[in-house]
């Protein structure tokens, strides 16, 4: 029996003989993955259990539960833990780290012991994230954007919300370095940019965004530190400062931010879409430089959020149309995969199910989304439900379900087991119900008036707040069931073969499940396309001892 | 990791055989990594020249009276000493390259030498400034005085810029201390200097941005008048 990577690692520092010191110092990409996981979905159903008392205090007018001032924090440490702790790290810490450096058949990342560092400077911005619970006057009550002037005169620990957001800014940063580095350096020989996997493309596009627009939002936090400490006055209207420069430089990280959280998703769904229709991807180069396109536009379009800040027209109307120009780009992603699928074997396992699924409330986020792009409509449904629902449709099924999606995908890789895919397909259909219940109806309440952020209602909104709970309800339940059955599945599932679903790429051609920790045995040449199937079958073949071809 | 690393062979084919560029020993990727991390510094420091910019283009005539008011000569000696610290830093880099390695550490001790000078003369300056009741929560920038508001903006981000600026100087002084105790221990040689390398690149990126808070503060205001408190 050969060793894996879970029974022998390198470390940081030294060589440590505990196991659990092991796993703290470890440098090997494939651990710190799987270490990013398991903080993350502990943040996320913290994070999911303030959002359910929220939709708890919301199912009848008036307050039940809690006060104002208490929906006020608890709507903002959802939003910062969401934001800021899963989803901007989420895919590129967790699957970046894991499924990237083996699909370009590299060793580990550029920088290992930086990667190990980045891990802790994510877990010590967690832990100030988590300390503005307990200090002072409790966590922040601004909403996770800080928008000034009110963040600059709550007594509420926004401070430490602002240091961590920075702090953790940074490990992103660092992250989106080594991922640059590593793609550009590490490729194994012979694979050119259009022999990369889709998903390396839209971690490389996701890196770039990290790189150049983390640091703007990095630098306005710092700025909002200084202007609440030392009265800087450059967001004080008393000393001529303008509090929406706040908005436009907070937002010239946070839109590109969104597709931060989307590209590396959509890499997921270019993956599963040809290995489960047993076809090449249509359209490989489309996909690929539509995700460089969407990051570049996405710079150019942080305006759309400050429609009612207050802007001239000609602004607005340029920011208007740079923002539709955004939705062409992720049409093509669309309609590639829809075209992929056009005359392929579908195989309806688990991991094709979160990506069907996703394609279509998928598109129901994204085009709401172009609604509130046209300038009209957003006046009357900017800051409403609607926005709301768009938004977590698009990033709660989009992101957040095609990051499921890879977690059933790469689940053998990771844990060398299988689920059991009948289970993991219900608790799909559990959430896929529960989710349409818990926002579709916010659509129409939104679309009525019912405005954001708000813990009381009028009575005439009553029916789609129970609907949405009922739907929150069943979303909690089903993700509990599929984590139940993640866990099943590692402790006593079925052993799983190094290439389980038939697929191409470099990370299904390992000597072993789970792989070793060096990845390759040997690092192969690569003169092949990433998706090559012959009548649904891969056309590369390795031997995987010496990685030659033997097709 | 102490022994030499070997690169792995990759064979096509055709039986032709590439070298794998690994992680390990990667000077080039080293350099590259370095170079996208200033670009984040030119994007932190882009951010604030955008918010300068925007207020300047609502004050213009404020900014240039409290531009008038900086001491333009010792705005200028900083200037010119950290143009100078560029050069020592750039010269103990090819003494290094060319094997010198006790030239390389003169020039680095030089370097640290000029940069504490630029801190102190950095410090004589906003000590003179608060004398004038010019300083952050102090006097002149509290919100009920009567200074105009493009003034208190200028200054509001005078001290934000120069002190961020001060700080990666402070930074820089702290990673040549430690660039002299990696020369000292053997583990940077003239082989092997991808970190001098990079701290180099850092100074560049310190003195760079200087070249262009220089002019935004200290010479906008400087038409007819001759500065200084």
């Amino acid at each position: 029996m050969s060793k894996n990577y879970f029974d022998e690692t390198h470390c940081a520092i030294g060589h440590p003989k505990s196991t659990f010191m092991q796993w703290m110092l470890t440098i090997d990409h494939k651990r710190i993955g799987i270490m990013y996981a398991a903080v993350m979905f502990t943040f996320f159903f913290v994070a999911v259990f303030v959002a359910l008392a929220m939709r708890l205090e919301l199912f009848a007018p008036g307050a039940q539960y809690m006060d104002g001032d208490t929906f006020n924090q608890a709507f903002t440490l959802h939003g910062v833990i969401m934001i800021f702790l899963f989803i901007i790290p989420g895919i590129p810490a967790i699957f970046g780290n894991i499924v990237m450096p083996l699909m370009i058949g590299a060793k580990d990342v550029s920088f290992p012991r930086l990667n190990w560092f980045t891990f802790w400077l994510y877990i010590a911005g967690c832990i100030i994230a988590l300390a503005s619970l307990f200090i002072g006057e409790g966590v922040a009550d601004t909403g996770w954007t800080f928008y000034a002037p009110y963040s600059m005169q709550t007594g509420t620990n926004v401070i430490m919300a602002l240091v961590a957001a920075f702090v953790l800014g940074f490990a992103s940063i660092l992250t989106g370095l080594n991922f640059l580095v590593t793609i550009h350096r590490l490729r194994a020989p012979g694979m050119t940019f259009f022999k990369m996997p889709l998903f390396v493309w839209g971690i490389y596009a996701t890196a770039w965004i990290q790189l150049l627009a983390t640091p703007v939002v990095g630098i306005t936090l710092v700025l909002a530190i200084l202007e609440k400490y030392f009265g800087i006055g450059i967001f004080d209207p008393a000393k001529g400062g303008d509090p929406v420069l706040f908005q436009h430089l907070f937002w010239i990280y946070s839109h590109p931010a969104v597709y931060l959280m989307i590209l590396p998703a959509f890499g997921i769904m270019s993956e599963i879409i040809p290995t489960f229709s047993r076809k090449e991807v249509f359209g490989y180069r489309t996909i690929a430089l539509s995700s460089a396109s969407i990051a570049g536009i996405g710079y150019l379009v942080w305006g759309h959020h400050l429609y009612t800040s207050g802007m001239s027209d000609i602004a607005k109307s340029v920011f208007s149309f740079l923002t539709f120009f955004v939705a062409i780009p992720t049409g093509v992603k669309f309609y590639d995969w829809v075209a992929t699928m056009y005359q392929g074997k579908i195989v309806l396992k688990a991991p094709m199910m979160w990506a069907l699924g996703t394609i279509i409330t998928f598109a129901i986020g994204g085009i709401t989304g172009v609604t509130i792009t046209m300038i009209g409509a957003d006046i009357h449904l900017q800051d409403t439900y609607y926005t709301v629902a768009h938004f977590h449709y698009a990033i709660l099924a989009g992101v957040v379900w095609l990051l499921f999606a890879g977690m059933h995908y790469w689940f053998p890789l990771v844990t060398g087991r299988m689920y059991d895919d009948v289970k993991a397909k219900m608790a799909f259909y559990i959430q896929f119900i529960g989710f349409n219940l818990l926002w579709f109806p916010m659509f129409i309440a939104g679309y009525y008036g019912m405005p954001r952020r708000y813990f009381d209602y009028l009575p005439e909104f009553e029916v789609y707040h129970q609907i949405a709970f009922v739907g929150g309800v069943m979303t909690l339940l089903g993700m509990v069931y599929m984590f139940w059955i993640f866990y099943k599945g590692w402790t006593s599932g079925e052993k799983a073969t190094p290439n389980p679903w038939g697929a191409t790429t470099l990370e299904w051609h390992l000597p072993t499940s789970p792989p070793p920790l060096e990845n390759h045995s040997k690092v192969p040449y690569v003169d092949f396309d990433p998706y090559e199937y012959h009548h649904g079958e891969p056309v590369v073949k390795f031997n995987y001892e010496t990685m030659q071809r033997i097709d | 990791m102490g022994h030499e690393y070997v690169p792995e062979i990759a064979t096509d084919r055709d039986g032709n055989q590439h070298e794998v560029q690994g992680w390990q020993g990667d000077f080039y990727g080293g350099k590259l990594g370095f170079w996208l991390f200033m670009l984040t510094e030119v994007m932190m420091f882009g951010a604030m020249f955008l918010a300068l910019a925007y207020y300047n283009s609502l004050h213009g005539q404020d900014f240039i009276d409290a531009s008038a008011t900086l001491n333009r000569w010792l705005g200028g000696f900083n200037t010119v000493i950290l143009l100078i610290s560029a050069l020592t830093m750039g010269l103990g880099l090819l003494k290094m390259r060319a094997g010198d390695v006790k030239g390389a550490k003169l020039m680095i001790w030089a370097t640290i030498i000029l940069a504490a000078i630029f801190l102190g003369v950095k410090a004589v300056e906003w000590t003179m400034e608060y004398n004038h009741g010019i300083f952050l929560m102090h006097d002149k920038l509290l919100p009920e005085s009567s200074l105009p508001f493009g003034q208190k903006l200028f200054f509001g981000l005078y001290f934000s810029m120069t002190g961020l600026h001060g700080f990666h100087i402070i930074i820089g002084i702290g990673i040549m201390l430690w660039l002299l105790k990696r020369i000292n221990a053997g583990k940077v040689t003239p082989e092997h200097h991808i970190l001098h390398w990079n701290i180099a690149l850092y100074w560049d990126i310190v003195h760079l941005i200087w070249v262009f808070v220089f002019p935004y503060f200290y010479m906008i205001g400087a038409g007819g008048a001759t500065g200084g408190h």
